[in-house]
């Protein structure tokens, strides 16, 4: 069972309070940029195993966005974070490396 | 109906209660001002409701606050806000009829209600002054304390007709899984 913290209304939820949103930090290529860049905005995502970043909504509870860093194969969450930003946070990179030492953001 | 004991849980429908959702800045001093003196209570924090005798204010969100007053007040505050709040950028707006309210009577609320919501709902983690919105079954809800043994519970009015039906199932005498019951010496 996946259990995150909403960083707007502080709850711990269990996962069927919240919707998920998919790939976190996309970039935007919209009307005038190359083919193949758009193509990727829309279509393309990571599927890491591992670490990952994502989006989630508080569906059942305050109905605010906000971000994940968690593990897909253990589950594990590193933190969640505002969905008002487009960097990940320190100290969330800190909470990551502390438990995947040899992870590496990749981007 | 029949006054509540300990084993039992009395559900029933507050079709008087009024409902104002009131959206804006939180933290401006001027909408603070005008919530609290028109509900009589002091500005719930995150995830507070402050409810007494039927009229209060309930955190929904960073940007939401519910107002709960007797139905035939509704008209009266929202004058009051168009007025005060003018200048101020705010939405306020009557959901008496959007939302159906419940109030579950009894000291087994809290068994009543952990049915069907994944919440925590021994006394330590949830108590007098605490709100909390989440789903019941399939549906959202938000409840809240109003003395220690009664919750009040708000749901959308389309769906009153299935969460009454679903709190009255649960609520069965002798149908409590009695799982707080490691609890009770604290409660
Ligand atoms: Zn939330």
């Amino acid at each position: 069972m996946l259990s995150l913290t909403c960083p707007n209304c502080g709850v711990q939820g269990e996962e069927t309070e919240f919707a998920p949103g998919g790939e976190a930090h996309l970039k935007r290529f919209g009307p005038g940029s190359a083919e193949e860049a758009f193509e990727g905005y829309l279509f393309y995502r990571k599927n890491p195993r591992g670490v990952h970043f994502e989006r989630w909504r508080h569906a059942f509870g305050c109905g605010k966005w906000f971000h994940v860093a968690r593990c897909t194969a253990t589950l594990e969450v590193f933190g969640s974070y505002t969905a008002q930003t487009s960097i990940v946070p320190q100290n969330i990179i800190d909470a990551i490396k502390a438990r995947r030492p040899d992870w590496e953001m990749d981007q | 109906m029949s006054e509540a004991t300990s084993e039992t849980v009395d559900i029933s429908r507050l079709s008087e209660r009024g409902m104002i959702t009131v959206r804006g800045d939180l933290t401006s001093v001027d909408l603070q001002y005008q919530l609290t003196s028109l509900a009589g209570v002091d500005m719930p924090s995150e995830r507070e409701a402050k409810v007494e005798d039927g009229r209060g204010l309930v955190w929904m969100s960073p940007d939401e606050v519910l107002m709960v007053l007797p139905k035939s007040d509704v008209e009266g505050v929202l004058g009051t806000f168009r007025e005060t709040l003018g200048a101020i950028h705010h939405l306020a707006v009557d959901v008496s009829d959007a939302r159906a309210v419940f109030e579950l009577k009894g000291p087994k609320w809290r068994e009543v209600i952990a049915k069907g919501a994944p919440v925590d709902l021994s006394p330590k983690a949830f108590a007098l002054g605490q709100m909390r919105r989440t789903r019941l079954g399939q549906v959202a809800v938000a409840f809240w304390m109003t003395e220690p043994d009664t919750a009040e519970l708000v749901c959308f009015a389309s769906l009153a007709e299935f969460v009454s039906n679903w709190l009255k199932m649960a609520a069965k005498a002798g149908s409590f899984p009695d799982y707080l019951k490691e609890y009770k010496n604290d409660a």
